[in-house]
């Protein structure tokens, strides 16, 4: 059966410390290698930044968090962590892959958050609109 | 809840170590990159970033060090990473910057391979 901890941050920088103690938490109750408790952690500090960005400092700038406990079809344990923002919401296809050597000729040096998300979870959807973003996150155990 | 980065520095000729405790954000990065510019005003070419007491870094921590990488490959010089943690080691391998900073296991391995480029 699965289990669901949820926690409402502010969209405010330094929240998502908040976010990854409960991750932590979760994980470590998982029994989650240490490797992967930072791996989720860095993967869900991303997702919070980039629902901060979004979801901005007015009334609706809360981010929602889920953690749930759940099964892949093989039976084992898995971590789904969702992270929704009310925000404008973003066309994630339209966003490009980071290259650094590209960053390293001037220029804006962000935009890689959904790389390290992609990178460092092992399932990742991103369903956004204009009345928010959400981001779904899974990391096997 | 909020983790503030510190930062302490070692100079040893044109080279010096940058040991981090704490997160690097957005403040962390800046006081980083305010640390590292004063050292290269003062002549230093050759920087080792010591990362030992940091466990976790964001990406707009992170762009900020792309910047610092970005001065001191414009001013000829030398930046390479040690300590670094398993994830943040993943993490800066994923963005390809081994090809322009060194990434090392300890602080004599950076120490060594700057060595060469002096």
């Amino acid at each position: 059966m699965a289990r669901d901890v949820c926690l409402s941050i502010s969209s405010s920088p330094g929240s998502e410390l908040a976010a990854t103690a409960e991750a932590e938490a979760v994980a470590e109750a998982m029994k989650f290698s240490r490797d992967k408790i930072d791996e989720i952690k860095f993967a869900l500090v991303e997702a919070c930044i980039n629902a901060f960005e979004h979801a901005g400092q007015s009334a609706a700038g809360r981010v929602d968090l889920k953690f749930r406990v759940c099964h892949r079809p093989s039976g084992a344990e898995m971590l789904e962590v969702t992270v929704a923002d009310r925000g404008k919401g973003f066309d994630p296809s339209r966003i490009e892959s980071p290259r650094l050597e590209n960053k390293l000729r001037g220029g804006n040096k962000r935009g890689w958050g959904l790389k390290f998300i992609q990178s460092l979870m092992d399932e990742v959807e991103i369903r956004s609109t204009e009345k928010g973003t959400t981001i779904v996150m899974r990391k096997y155990k | 809840m909020n983790e503030s980065c510190r930062v302490e520095t070692a100079r040893d000729g044109d080279l010096a170590v940058v040991r981090t405790e704490g997160y690097i954000n957005r403040e962390g990065g800046e006081e980083i990159e305010r640390c590292i510019q004063s050292l290269l005003e003062a002549g230093v070419s050759r920087i080792i970033l010591n990362l030992e007491k940091t466990k976790i870094v964001n990406s707009i921590g992170i762009s900020i060090l792309i910047e610092v990488l970005e001065k001191m490959m414009e001013r000829k010089g030398a930046l390479a990473f040690c300590r670094l943690t398993p994830t943040i080691d993943k993490t800066f391998r994923i963005m390809g910057l081994a090809q322009y900073a060194g990434i090392h296991a300890t602080e004599e391995e950076a120490r060594t391979a700057l060595s060469a480029t002096a």
